[in-house]
């Protein structure tokens, strides 16, 4: 890459900060709007760590399918989900908080370990092919990865078939369990859910 | 010290450290929606390792790369069906907190 180390170290700095604290942020707030709004900001860092590691296309592709599809997705499901509720206390929720903060600890510092132990054996010349890996990347798509790349659009079409099927409401003029006509108005009235809480 | 590029250790531990605030976030949130934004951080760290690897280990055939591409694929399929199932769970039970999802526990 053309960036000057110093530059690079900076940028990979403010990059690993924005990360780490948006990531924090999108566990530990309160609200979930926030959240989702530091989740894009995450995901478009992450991209910038694409552009560090000098693949442009999967930086592109990561900005406009997180950024500009998941993000989205997640804020308008927050917007439709978005009820006040008074959660019900757990009351042995101090020894799961206990039990999963130790495990992740645990599991973090056995990575970080192997992350630092490991002898990497590294190619010498660093980001030798630069530019033209999206060149690469569309030869490897249309070669050796050409049965993936179609399965992967019968995937997509199954996931757009299959969130149609799970998110529409039922349009039929009687409901089937009460018998009482149905009304098709676009705000949702309250009615009994269907499968009560029993406990 | 000079360096002439990033040490790849950085990335390695920048990935990691995502990849438990995601298994934290996907153990301790109630909103379900929470849920699924964490899940999504931990593809990114895998993502990331995907990447890290293509750079510095295989970077001639960068097959790190065309993995992370379909990574991210099957990422946004998941998050399309999960937010689906996400709305009609909420319209039978009328919350989205975890704990009341219960009916497959015994």
């Amino acid at each position: 890459m053309s960036i000057a180390i110093t530059t690079q170290i900076i940028c990979f700095t403010v990059l690993s900060l924005v990360i780490l604290i948006g990531a924090l942020g999108v566990v530990l707030l309160e609200s979930i709007v926030y959240s989702a709004f530091l989740l894009g900001g995450v995901f478009m860092s992450v991209a910038g760590l694409y552009l560090l590691l000098n693949a442009s296309f999967v930086a592109a592709a990561q900005v406009l399918v997180y950024v500009g599809a998941v993000n989205v997705l997640i804020i308008f499901a927050i917007m439709l989900v978005n009820k006040k509720e008074d959660l019900k206390p757990i009351n042995d929720i101090k020894s799961r908080r206990i039990i999963s903060t130790s495990i992740c600890l645990t599991l973090l510092s056995l990575l970080i370990r192997v992350d630092l132990t490991n002898v990497w054996n590294l190619s010498s010349p660093q980001n030798s092919i630069g530019e033209e890996s999206t060149i690469r990347i569309g030869e490897h798509l249309f070669s050796d990865y050409l049965l993936p790349f179609e399965v992967a659009s019968v995937l997509l079409l199954m996931a757009m078939i299959g969130a149609i099927v799970l998110a529409r409401r039922d349009v039929m003029s009687k409901d089937i369990s009460t018998g009482l006509p149905v009304d098709q108005e676009l705000i949702e009235k309250s009615s009994e859910p269907l499968l009560t809480n029993k406990n | 010290m000079s360096l002439d590029s990033i040490p790849i250790q950085a990335f390695l531990i920048i990935s990691s450290a995502l990849f438990c605030i995601g298994i934290w976030g996907l153990l301790n949130s109630r909103n379900a929606v929470r849920v699924l934004m964490s899940i999504e951080l931990m593809l990114n760290a895998v993502n990331i390792n995907l990447m890290t690897f293509s750079s510095y280990i295989d970077n001639n055939l960068i097959q790190g790369q065309v993995f992370t591409i379909f990574v991210i694929t099957v990422a946004a399929a998941e998050a399309a069906v999960g937010l689906a199932i996400l709305l009609s769970l909420y319209r039978n039970r009328v919350t989205v907190d975890m704990e009341s999802f219960n009916l497959l526990k015994w």
